[in-house]
């Protein structure tokens, strides 16, 4: 597009193309840094360069004070004996295992739901999407309140159904990442619902039309049109959902601080406790980039999944 | 699932001739389809919006009815005086004041930043664009929680841990704003920006003049969805800042809890303080809000 307008510069420019090629070439290298660089300078000096620092912490000893020394692999061994380390590592795959198909599924329905013509459905989006936009500590101390395990409205209701027992919730080593996911999952399906929305907004109705004439039913519609249709949107929604996942932080931070024990604690709760209550920068650089890692995989083995099925 | 049982043209099968009258035959199928359509949507309304009728019931209670058992919904006797005794017994002005520091400053300079580089990316054409275009969406794959301790090191090695700057240089240049401008920009039609050209107006002027007045809704969009996320961080203010006076309202909720973790009531009511401007700001930009979204994705 912007080729074209180069090419119309040229047009009107004197006989010297490649001159005058050259010095729109200039200007326009100019010019398009002028505009980046409000925005790029930020962005260099704040993001991308403790980005690429990162790579030398994770293989340095650094404490509180002082500059990061080099010890090649010693974080890297202490890594692979640290119960701390396995136990965040799991449970953040652990979380994201449930989470991920449990948060896309319900988006999912939802999202098709809210493509028909039923009424109230635009009430419904704008409830649907306010856990999304509501604070981490307000929302993590009412549902705190509401799991209470003694007399907090959930299990009040569950004892009713169960005649007496209920889970302990936050108290229990099991219930607490259960519950972790259940809020999770209420805090970020609108979020994704409207991800996935905007998807089936853009599949063309005739589609839908001339299936019916040839006779497929919801069923067949669904799976032949519907899905491979959301292919894109899907793949992306995949892709942030994951990456949303592993990095999951101030919930439990909030919610749990990890516990009971380690049972909720997360690899970016690990990274903050190492740094920030050990003041040991280098080995938390090292559990970064172990972080760092696992969203890079996800993303190129998607791309890589997404490419294949397109051919 | 429902789901396909209620998709647009479902089940809608030949006409049949013996109802003359109803133009669309409504097959059984179908109504069963909406039927649970609804009650689907209802049950997940209702699932959603418990725990903030919960919270606002909770807030105007007496202490000793937040975890009575049996429970009950309504209070014996409602406490609105608590929407007034909690700005004396916090700091929670002060909080608020503080938090919309934040939100504004960094909602200006992300906007103005990234709308800047986002034409910048969407419509001049200069050597190395586009790798560097792929360099600012790679990093946006990349979560801050992989980042934040070398970010933090550097920050604190400049003295500004504790600081306003830190908060603001943490949030304002994300490249979140400008993919998303970019998005917005690269539909603006390349003919309006070269017939300014030819007729001689900088680039800056066809920036400021031309495709800035037509970019008011993802404008508005990206601002919203900047000053929630500014208002709701609470990482960042908990990294960063130590003194009181610079306590933002995350932070101040949350030191709040731990200082009355008894007084239920009190607790409930700075939860439903903290989300109402949030939750004003997201009714009266919801359009804008959910359609930048929509287009984008967020920063999560």
């Amino acid at each position: 597009m912007t080729q074209a307008n180069s090419a119309a510069k040229t047009a009107v420019a004197p006989p010297d193309h490649s001159k005058a090629n050259k010095a729109i070439g200039r200007r326009n290298l100019l010019n398009g840094l002028i505009f980046i660089a409000p925005n790029f300078i930020g962005f260099l000096v704040l993001i991308l360069i403790p980005v690429i620092q990162l790579f030398y912490i994770g293989f340095s000893k650094w404490s509180a004070f002082g500059d990061p020394v080099f010890n090649g692999l010693t974080n890297w061994r202490r890594l692979s004996h640290d119960s701390n380390f396995t136990a965040s590592f799991i449970n953040t795959i652990v979380y994201s295992v449930v989470h991920i198909p449990l948060t896309l599924a319900i988006a999912f329905a939802l999202a098709v739901l809210l493509n028909t013509q039923l009424k109230g459905r635009a009430f419904f989006r704008t409830v649907a999407f306010f856990p999304y936009i509501t604070s981490i500590v307000a929302a993590a101390q009412v549902w705190n309140m509401l799991f209470d395990a003694k007399s907090g409205v959930i299990n009040q209701i569950i004892k009713i159904f169960t005649g007496g027992w209920a889970p302990a919730w936050m108290g229990s080593t099991k219930w607490a990442m259960v519950a972790v996911i259940i809020v999770a999952t209420w805090r970020e399906v609108g979020y994704f619902m409207i991800l996935i929305l905007a998807g089936l907004q853009t599949i063309p109705g005739e589609l839908y039309e001339a299936a019916s004439i040839d006779g497929a039913n919801g069923w067949q519609q669904f799976w032949k049109i519907t899905v491979p249709c959301m292919r894109p949107t899907l793949f992306f929604v995949l892709v942030t959902l994951t990456i949303q996942s592993f990095k999951i932080l101030d919930l439990t931070l909030v919610m749990t601080n990890g516990g009971p024990g380690t049972s909720t604690l997360m690899l970016a709760q690990y990274v903050y406790n190492v740094a920030f209550t050990r003041s040991d920068f280098g080995y938390s650089g090292t559990v970064s980039l172990v972080l760092f890692a696992l969203c890079m995989i996800v993303t190129l083995i998607q791309f890589w999944y997404n490419n294949k099925k397109e051919k | 699932m429902t789901a396909a049982s209620i998709t647009p043209a479902a089940g809608a099968k030949s006409p049949s001739a013996d109802i003359p009258f109803n133009k669309k035959p409504v097959s059984p199928a179908k109504i069963i389809g909406t039927v649970i359509g609804y009650v689907a949507m209802i049950a997940i309304a209702a699932f959603t919006l418990l725990p903030f009728i919960w919270m606002l019931l909770a807030s105007v209670k007496p202490n000793n009815e937040v975890f009575m058992v049996p429970f009950k919904w309504l209070p014996s006797v409602w406490h609105f005086e608590n929407y007034i005794n909690i700005w004396t017994k916090s700091d929670m002005l002060l909080w608020v004041g503080n938090t919309v520091f934040f939100a504004i400053i960094v909602t200006f300079l992300q906007v103005f930043t990234g709308s800047f580089a986002a034409y910048g990316f969407s419509r001049i054409k200069f050597a190395g664009r586009n790798a560097l275009f792929l360099v600012y969406i790679a990093t946006m794959a990349v979560p801050w929680q992989s980042y934040m301790i070398p970010q933090f090191k550097m920050l604190s090695s400049w003295g500004l841990v504790d600081t306003r700057w830190s908060i603001v240089l943490l949030q304002a240049f994300g490249a979140f704003g400008v993919f998303m401008m970019k998005q917005f920009y690269d539909t603006i039609p390349e003919e309006l920006a070269e017939a300014a050209r030819l007729d001689g107006l900088s680039e800056f002027g066809i920036y400021s003049r031309i495709v800035l007045p037509l970019s008011g809704p993802s404008i508005a969009a990206l601002g919203i969805i900047t000053f929630t996320n500014t208002w709701n961080d609470y990482m960042g203010p908990l990294i960063y800042l130590r003194s009181q006076n610079l306590q933002t309202i995350q932070l101040g909720l949350k030191t709040f809890i731990s200082q009355f973790n008894a007084d239920y009531a009190m607790i409930m009511t700075g939860s439903v303080l903290s989300i109402l401007p949030i939750l004003v700001v997201f009714l009266i930009g919801q359009k804008q809000f959910i359609e930048g979204i929509a287009t984008s994705g967020m920063k999560g």
